[in-house]
C-alpha cells in the first residue's frame, strides 16, 4: 500500500512537473532577478575590500585619516579590470556627481606614481567628506534602498536620514501617479461603457447576444499591436474620426485625439473592454429574471429597482472587471507609447529606458517591484472585498 | 355579489398572430379568492400579468376600483405579487425583503420595523428575520415571498403558482395557511394555478380557462358537480364522459341513448331536446357498485382493471365498449379482474354537459 501511495505521488510530480518547470523558469527566476537587480549593490564592496574595512570607524566630519587614504589609494592602484572600475565610477556618480573626472584623475596619478598617498594632492576634492560619504555608503553593504527609494523619488541624506529629492530631479514618482490616474480613467471609462453594454447583452437573446458578444470579444483575437495602429490611423489629425467630425460640421479643426491623454485614454479602453465586459456578463446573466419585475410590483420605480437590486447583484461582476481592467492597464506600454505625447508616458515606458536604455537594472528593477508591490496589494484588497461578500451571502 | 372591485372588460391579448386572451370579461368582488385555473397556455397567467402591469392589453380595459389601470406601470399599481419562483431578493435578508415595499413608500424607519415584524410573525417566520433567503428552506421562502406581498397592504394580491415548486405535503399546509390569511386580512386574491386540487380548496369562486377564453366560473363545488363543458369537467377531477343522443322526455327526466342499445335517464333541464346530442358526465365516486335505489340506471360490464389507492380501490369497467371508471369502497366484496358487474347510478347523480 505504502509503495503505491508512493508511486501515485510521484506520478502527479510527474505531470505537474513540466508546469513547474516552466514557472521556474519563466516567472519565478526572472521575478527573483529583477528583485534582487533592485536591491543588489556590490560594486563598490567587491572593488574597494580594504577601503571599506578601514572606513568603517571614520566619523564622518572631516575628510579621513591618511589610512584610510592609503586604503583606498591601495584599492584603486589594485583595480586590473577596466569594466569593474567603469562600474565602480557610475555607482559613485549616481550617488554625487563629480566623480567621473575625479576618479579617472585619481586613478591615473596614483598609476604614475605608485608611492604617494596623498589624495587632496591630486585633487582637492578629496578634502571634501561628500565624496568620502559617498564611497562609506557604497563600500559599507552589498545590498541597497538607493533604487526603490529613488523608484518614488526618495533618497537617503548624508546623514542616512530618508528624505524627498530635490524637486525636478526625478520624475518616477509623476510617472507613478500618472499611470494610477490613467489607469483609472481607462477603467471609469470602461466601467461607463461596459456596465450598460453587459446589460444589453444580458438583457436580449438568441443572435442579438450572440453578435454583441462577438463584437466586444473580437478585439482580444487581433494583436495589440494592429489595434494601437488602427487607433493611430483612426485618430490622426486627417484621420477617419477628424474627417467625420469636420464633414458633419460639428468641429471647424480638427480635435487633438493623438499624442495626448484623450487618445491614449480611447485606445487603452477600447483594448480592455472585453475584461470589464465579461465579468459584468456572466455575473448579470445568473441573476434571475424575476427579480425586477418583482421589485416593480412591490413599488420599486425602475430606477430604484435598478439601484436596490439589480446593481447590488452585479457589483460582483464591477469590481472583478474593475480590478481586471486597473491591473491590466497599469502595465501598459505600447498604446501610450504610439498614441501618446511626452506627458502620458506611463511606468513601464520609464522601466523600458532603465532596462534597455539607460542599462540601469537596479532602477527598471525597482520600479517594477514598486509597480508589483502596488498590483499585489491591490490584489489583496480585491480578496479580502470579495472574501466578505461570500461571507455575506 | 357585492359590486365588482376588479373588472375585465372585453380584455384581448395578442402575441404577433397569437391570440392568448379572447375577449375576457370578468369582475371580482373585493374580499373575494378567485382561482384562474387551466392547462398551460390557456392565458391564466397573461391576465395576472396585465393586472399586475407586466403586459397591457392589446385591446378592451381593465378597471380596479373603479379606476381604469392599463397604461399605469406595476408600480404604481398597489398590488402584491407572489411569483412562481418567489423572486426574493439574493442580497437582502428576510427582513430586509418584507421590508422592500415599505422602504419604497417611504415608510418611517420605526414603523417599518414594527410592520416588519407583525408580518414576519403572521407567516411564522420571526426568528429567521436575519437569514439570507438561500439559507432558507422552499416553504420558508415561500412565506417570506408572502410576508413581502402583504406588508404594503395592497388591494389585490396576485398569486402565479405559488405553490407549484413545494412537495405535497406543505402546498397542501400553505394552501391552508394562505386560505386562512385571505380569511382573516380579508384579501382579494387572484390565484393562478394548473393544479385543480388547489383551486378547489382555496376558491370562493374558480374561473376554468382553456384557449384564452373561460369555459365556466363559478363556486368550487358548482364547476365540480355540474361542469358546464367537457372541457372542464375532465379539466376538475375525473369524470366519466359518456355520449350519447336524448330520445324521449318526460317527468322532469330525460332518456338518453348511450349507444348499443343502453338508455340512461337523467334530470332533464337546461332547454335539453328531444333529438339533441348529448354528453353526460358521471364523477366516478357517484357510481355505485350493484343496483342501488330505485329507478338508478344501471349498467353491466367486465372488470378490466383494479387500482390499489389506498382509501379506495378504482374499477376500470368495460361496458361493451365504454370504459367507466368506479370509485370502489375497499370494504365491499372483493373484485377481481375478469368479473362481470353490475354498476349504477342515480339520474340526478349525472350531468348533461355539451357534447
Amino acid at each position: 500500500m505504502k509503495g503505491e501511495g508512493l508511486r501515485k505521488t510521484f506520478v502527479s510530480l510527474a505531470l505537474v512537473a513540466p508546469l513547474a518547470l516552466f514557472l521556474a523558469v519563466f516567472f519565478a527566476a526572472p521575478l527573483y532577478t529583477m528583485m534582487a537587480a533592485a536591491v543588489s549593490d556590490p560594486v563598490a564592496a567587491r572593488a574597494l575590500p580594504r577601503t571599506a574595512e578601514a572606513i568603517r570607524a571614520w566619523d564622518g566630519a572631516a575628510a579621513p585619516s591618511a589610512e584610510v587614504q592609503a586604503a583606498f589609494a591601495g584599492d584603486i592602484r589594485n583595480i586590473e579590470d577596466d569594466q569593474l572600475f567603469g562600474d565602480l565610477v557610475r555607482r559613485l556618480n549616481s550617488a554625487k556627481s563629480g566623480f567621473r573626472t575625479l576618479m579617472s584623475k585619481t586613478r591615473s596619478a596614483l598609476r604614475d606614481d605608485p608611492a604617494t598617498t596623498d589624495l587632496v594632492a591630486i585633487d582637492s576634492r578629496w578634502a571634501d567628506p561628500g565624496f568620502w560619504q559617498a564611497i562609506a555608503t557604497a563600500a559599507a553593504s552589498t545590498v541597497t534602498d538607493r533604487n526603490l527609494l529613488a523608484a518614488v523619488d526618495y533618497e537617503r541624506s548624508p546623514a542616512g536620514d530618508i528624505q524627498a529629492m530635490p524637486e525636478g530631479t526625478s520624475a518616477n514618482g509623476t510617472t507613478l501617479v500618472r499611470t494610477f490616474v490613467v489607469s483609472l480613467m481607462v477603467t471609469a471609462v470602461c466601467l461607463a461603457i461596459g456596465l450598460p453594454y453587459a446589460m444589453i447583452a444580458a438583457s436580449v437573446e438568441g443572435w442579438p447576444r450572440q453578435l454583441l458578444l462577438a463584437a466586444v470579444l473580437l478585439p482580444l483575437w487581433t494583436s495589440l499591436l494592429v489595434r494601437t495602429a488602427a487607433w493611430f490611423i483612426l485618430l490622426q489629425d486627417n484621420g477617419l474620426i477628424n474627417s467625420a467630425l469636420m464633414a458633419l460640421g460639428l468641429t471647424s479643426g480638427p480635435l487633438p485625439l493623438i499624442f495626448n491623454r484623450t487618445g491614449v485614454v480611447i485606445a487603452m479602453s477600447h483594448v480592455l473592454l472585453p475584461f470589464m465586459v465579461l465579468p459584468i456578463f456572466s455575473v448579470l446573466i445568473g441573476i434571475p429574471r424575476n427579480l425586477m419585475p418583482a421589485a416593480a410590483s412591490l413599488g420599486a420605480h425602475p430606477l430604484r429597482a435598478f439601484r436596490e437590486v439589480l446593481l447590488p447583484l452585479s457589483m460582483r461582476g464591477v469590481v472583478s472587471g474593475s480590478l481586471l481592467v486597473f491591473m491590466s492597464a497599469l502595465g501598459y506600454y505600447i498604446t501610450p507609447a504610439l498614441i501618446g505625447g511626452a506627458q502620458d508616458q506611463m511606468i513601464s515606458s520609464v522601466i523600458a529606458y532603465y532596462a534597455t536604455g539607460a542599462a540601469n537594472w537596479g532602477m527598471a528593477g525597482a520600479l517594477g517591484l514598486v509597480l508589483l508591490v502596488a498590483t499585489i496589494v491591490l490584489y489583496t484588497v480585491y480578496l479580502r472585498l470579495s472574501a466578505e461578500e461570500q461571507a455575506r451571502r | 355579489m357585492s359590486e365588482a372591485f376588479i373588472r375585465f372588460d372585453k380584455v384581448s391579448k395578442a402575441f404577433g398572430t397569437l391570440t392568448v386572451v379572447d375577449g375576457l370579461d370578468l369582475s371580482i368582488a373585493k374580499g373575494e379568492f378567485v382561482s384562474m385555473l387551466g392547462p398551460s397556455g390557456s392565458g391564466k397567467t397573461t391576465i395576472l400579468m396585465m393586472l399586475a402591469g407586466f403586459e397591457s392589453p392589446t385591446s378592451g380595459a381593465i378597471r380596479v376600483g373603479g379606476r381604469q389601470v392599463d397604461g399605469l406601470p406595476p408600480y404604481r399599481r398597489n398590488m402584491g405579487v407572489v411569483f412562481q419562483n418567489y423572486a426574493l431578493f439574493p442580497h437582502m435578508n428576510v427582513a430586509e425583503n418584507v421590508g422592500f415595499p415599505l422602504n419604497m413608500r417611504r415608510v418611517p424607519r420605526a414603523e417599518a420595523g414594527e410592520r416588519v415584524r407583525r408580518a414576519l410573525d403572521m407567516v411564522q417566520l420571526g426568528a429567521l428575520a436575519e437569514r439570507k433567503p438561500s439559507q432558507l428552506s422552499g416553504g420558508q421562502q415561500q412565506r417570506v415571498a408572502l410576508a413581502r406581498a402583504l406588508v404594503f397592504e395592497p388591494e389585490v394580491v396576485l398569486m402565479d403558482e405559488p405553490l407549484g415548486a413545494l412537495d405535497k405535503k406543505l402546498r397542501e399546509q400553505m394552501q391552508l395557511d394562505i386560505r386562512e390569511l385571505h380569511r382573516r386580512l380579508g384579501l382579494t386574491i387572484v390565484f393562478v394555478t394548473h393544479d385543480q386540487t388547489e383551486a378547489l380548496t382555496m376558491s370562493d369562486r374558480i374561473a376554468v380557462f382553456n384557449h384564452g377564453r373561460i369555459e365556466q366560473i363559478g363556486q368550487p363545488a358548482r364547476i365540480y358537480d355540474h361542469p358546464a363543458t367537457r372541457f372542464v369537467a375532465e379539466f376538475i377531477g375525473e369524470t366519466n364522459f359518456l355520449p350519447g343522443t336524448v330520445t324521449a322526455i318526460g317527468g322532469g327526466h330525460a332518456t338518453v341513448d348511450i349507444g348499443n342499445g343502453r338508455s340512461v335517464a337523467v334530470v332533464a333541464g337546461h332547454g335539453v331536446a328531444a333529438g339533441a346530442k348529448v354528453g353526460l358526465s358521471v364523477r366516478p365516486e357517484r357510481v355505485r357498485i350493484g343496483a342501488g335505489p330505485a329507478r338508478s340506471n344501471i349498467i353491466s360490464g367486465t372488470v378490466d382493471d383494479v387500482v390499489y389507492h389506498g382509501d379506495h380501490l378504482q374499477v376500470v369497467l368495460d361496458a361493451d365498449g365504454q370504459t367507466l371508471l368506479v370509485k370502489a369502497d375497499r370494504a365491499g366484496s372483493p373484485i377481481a379482474i375478469g368479473d362481470r358487474l353490475d354498476v349504477s347510478f342515480a339520474p340526478d347523480e349525472c350531468w348533461v354537459v355539451g357534447s
